[in-house]
């Protein structure tokens, strides 16, 4: 069973919209891998919105513990604000208490505070989903706004799709990444066996590809590199397929900008199933034979 | 002795799981009667630092070696410092791969397989 | 006065808007700072263009344990939450990925074999831009999972914070990076499209602001091309639209090369001065010029 993420570095480049026509492709008969879609962009998860899944079931996500002040017990001496290096005391009017925001869960001032007066407390931090569509179950998840550990429900996200994968036979977890490299493109990457880098031709899209090829080469994971809105701007695609051919990386494909991909999100469809012959939609197509290719090589 | 092997399904019989940290089950076996069991891994759903974790659950089981695909850097360091013995294989259910262990034809490894994965 | 510049979904124009802002208020003559807190991938520098000449390393304090005094006791083990610090075989191993620099350990060890040692997580780069705007960025390492400590570290860097206006371009998204670049800041613009992704992101982002306790108003760029889902989200919330940007191929190509907003497209100077009035006048208890 294979992984493949696909992630951008750069917010906006059109990862979801290419998650959706891969999903979209991949459900088609003769597909050569039966798939599992999950969507690991948990702060801000779009998935849903273009492949229309009806729920399943709905599982709470408790993240973390934050530290609480019992105030009958808080003698205001100090410590706990002292140890803390999270700017997470508040003190006002000479009551002490923890900002539930700035607390990391450390349980540094639980295990100073001479009273005993710090305890921690589980906090539910969000909720994820298993999901049924056309496409093939799908697993997604909502951080409520403001959490911590995003990186951990992008773990179970997609160990949940893995869990399903292994249980029913299905040979492979299509991963949504989020953007950025950090803690939850990590949790995206890990496990991945390919990942598929949707470049955006701008100066910041070119700059954002280079630190997630930097991040996929770190951990190892092969990547293949595809440019969206590839005609906006010829010398930033000149710049990326210069710079992949001397790393060896592989431009797989080029996506032109087209109006048919923001009607299709509109309309709440992966844009190869709202208009199959738009100039979009045949090169998401072409993209997609060459990474099926890529997977279909590594199985030998 | 005793060692483990990582499983995804927890069977004597089918294939093993090549991914240690989070697989689902590992099975002990022990190599001189050929007596083995089914336990669930307790680091599958830890917070973070799984590898490291199903290290500290087989060093308290007393297992003496393991057999996997791959160990990242982090389970790695710690199968060392617990003196437990790291095997890989590419295939095979735990049954094929205690036979391998006791003809000696299993690799054994010496440093981390792969880059690190954060679970 | 510190102006904070998220959106939840990734590409809405966060950059694009902030840096815009910060130069018409630099030639409006009021001193201003940038930072860009998107420290996985900033991407202000590559607009503003200042002359990068001051750094600072970000570290995150990690245990190292003096196998002499330590006792295998397991205490350290214990009170760390992160799994950080483990006990095997008579050793004790610390993995300074996992490790939140929380100095726990540090201080429950009973032998007293913990001391703290640097390691380096990302860096600051900071400096001048040609008109004057005071930019600092922060940078985080490849394969570092943790973005907060380098953002905490750049809004705290001596000299940005005292400007008289401090514009916060944040990183898309909703989690701790995004809360730990807002907090503190008095007012937050939530760039968006008028697509149903927009939507689906911004209310995310309006429940953070909200959480937060910052007064919130919304800019739509790209307007056109999608539907009026944001414009009626905004209604219904009383969220105020404070600058519509209509999509422009002029615009995308333009921001492709690295040109600012304002340099594609001077006129924009009014709107933004009229930008930061609306500001104010939603501020009225903010020390102001």
């Amino acid at each position: 069973m294979k992984q493949l993420v696909i992630l951008s570095g750069k917010g906006g480049t059109g990862k979801t919209s290419v998650a959706a026509s891969f999903a979209h492709l991949l459900s088609q008969q003769n597909t050569p891998f039966k798939t599992v879609i999950s969507d690991a962009d948990v702060d801000a998860a779009n998935l849903e919105l273009v492949l229309s899944p009806s729920s399943v079931s709905r599982e709470e996500f408790w993240g973390g513990s934050i530290a609480e002040i019992a105030p009958e017990d808080c003698t205001a001496c100090g410590i706990c604000a002292e140890v803390c290096r999270f700017d997470a005391v508040n003190i006002k009017e000479g009551i002490y208490s923890i900002d539930p925001i700035a607390c990391e869960g450390c349980a540094a001032c639980v295990y100073q505070c001479p009273e005993k007066a710090i305890q921690m407390k589980e906090e539910m931090a969000g909720e994820w989903y298993q999901s049924d569509s056309k496409y093939g179950p799908l697993f997604h998840a909502m951080l409520f706004p403001a959490q911590e550990n995003s990186g951990k429900l992008v773990t179970i996200v997609k160990q949940q799709a893995r869990l399903l994968a292994l249980d029913e036979a299905y040979d492979l977890v299509l991963v949504d990444g989020p953007p950025g490299i950090g803690c939850p493109v990590i949790s995206a990457v890990s496990g991945a066996d390919l990942a598929l880098i949707v470049a955006e031709p701008t100066a910041s899209g070119v700059h954002d590809m280079h630190r997630v090829l930097k991040t996929t080469a770190h951990f190892g994971v092969q990547a293949l590199v595809c440019i969206n809105k590839a005609d906006i701007y010829p010398q930033g695609t000149n710049e990326i397929e210069e710079f992949c051919q001397q790393e060896g990386i592989r431009v797989v494909g080029k996506i032109p900008y087209d109006t048919a991909v923001p009607e299709s999100i509109v309309l709440g469809k992966p844009v190869t199933e709202y208009q199959k012959e738009s100039a979009a939609s045949v090169s998401i197509r072409w993209v997609w034979e060459e990474v099926m290719k890529v997977l279909q090589e590594m199985e030998k | 002795m005793k060692i483990a092997v990582s499983s995804p399904d927890g069977k004597f019989n089918t294939e093993f799981s090549p991914r240690f940290g989070r697989c689902q089950y590992f099975i002990f076996i022990d190599t001189d009667t050929g007596a083995w069991e089914s336990k669930p891994n307790p680091a599958l759903s830890a917070r973070g630092g799984a590898g490291p974790q199903a290290v500290e659950f087989l060093a308290k089981s007393e297992i003496e070696a393991t057999i996997t695909g791959r160990y990242g850097p982090n389970a790695y360091k710690t199968l060392e410092a617990a003196g437990i013995r790291a095997f890989i294989a590419d295939a095979g259910s735990p049954e094929d791969l205690l036979n391998r262990f006791n003809s000696g034809t299993l690799e054994e490894v010496k440093s981390a397989t792969g880059p690190e994965m954060h679970h | 006065m510190k102006i904070s510049i998220a959106s939840g979904k990734g590409g809405t124009g966060k950059t694009t808007i902030a840096t815009a802002f910060a130069q018409v208020l630099s030639r409006a003559k009021y001193s201003v700072s940038l930072l860009d807190c998107d420290v996985e991938a900033p991407n202000s520098h590559i607009f503003i263009k200042p002359e990068l000449n001051q750094f600072e390393d970000v570290n995150i304090w990690i245990p190292s344990v003096n196998a002499e005094l330590c006792n295998g006791c397991g205490r350290c083990a214990e009170v760390c939450q992160y799994h950080a610090i483990v006990v095997v075989g008579g050793q004790t191993l610390v993995f300074p990925e996992m490790c939140h620099g929380c100095g726990s350990c540090t201080l429950e060890c009973p032998e007293k074999a913990i001391t703290e040692i640097p390691n380096k997580i990302g860096q600051l780069e900071g400096g001048l831009s040609s008109e004057g705007i005071k930019f600092g960025h922060g940078i985080l390492d490849i394969g570092e999972p943790m973005a907060v400590p380098v953002i905490r570290t750049l809004k705290k860097w001596q000299g940005l914070n005292e400007e008289e206006i401090v514009i916060i371009d944040s990183p898309p998204g909703t989690s701790c990076p995004v809360v730990e670049s807002l907090r503190g800041t008095d007012y937050t613009i939530l760039v968006t499209e008028p697509t149903p992704f927009g939507l689906h992101d911004l209310r995310q982002a309006y429940g953070v602001t909200r959480e937060l306790g910052i007064p919130a108003g919304v800019i739509i760029n790209r307007d056109g091309i999608g539907d009026s889902g944001v414009e009626q989200y905004c209604k219904e919330e009383g969220l105020d639209i404070l600058m519509r940007i209509p999509i422009e191929r002029k615009i995308g190509q333009g921001i492709a090369r690295g040109k600012t907003l304002l340099e594609i497209n001077p006129e924009y100077e009014i709107p933004f001065q009229q930008l930061y009035l609306k500001i104010k006048d939603a501020l009225p208890g903010v020390d102001q010029i």
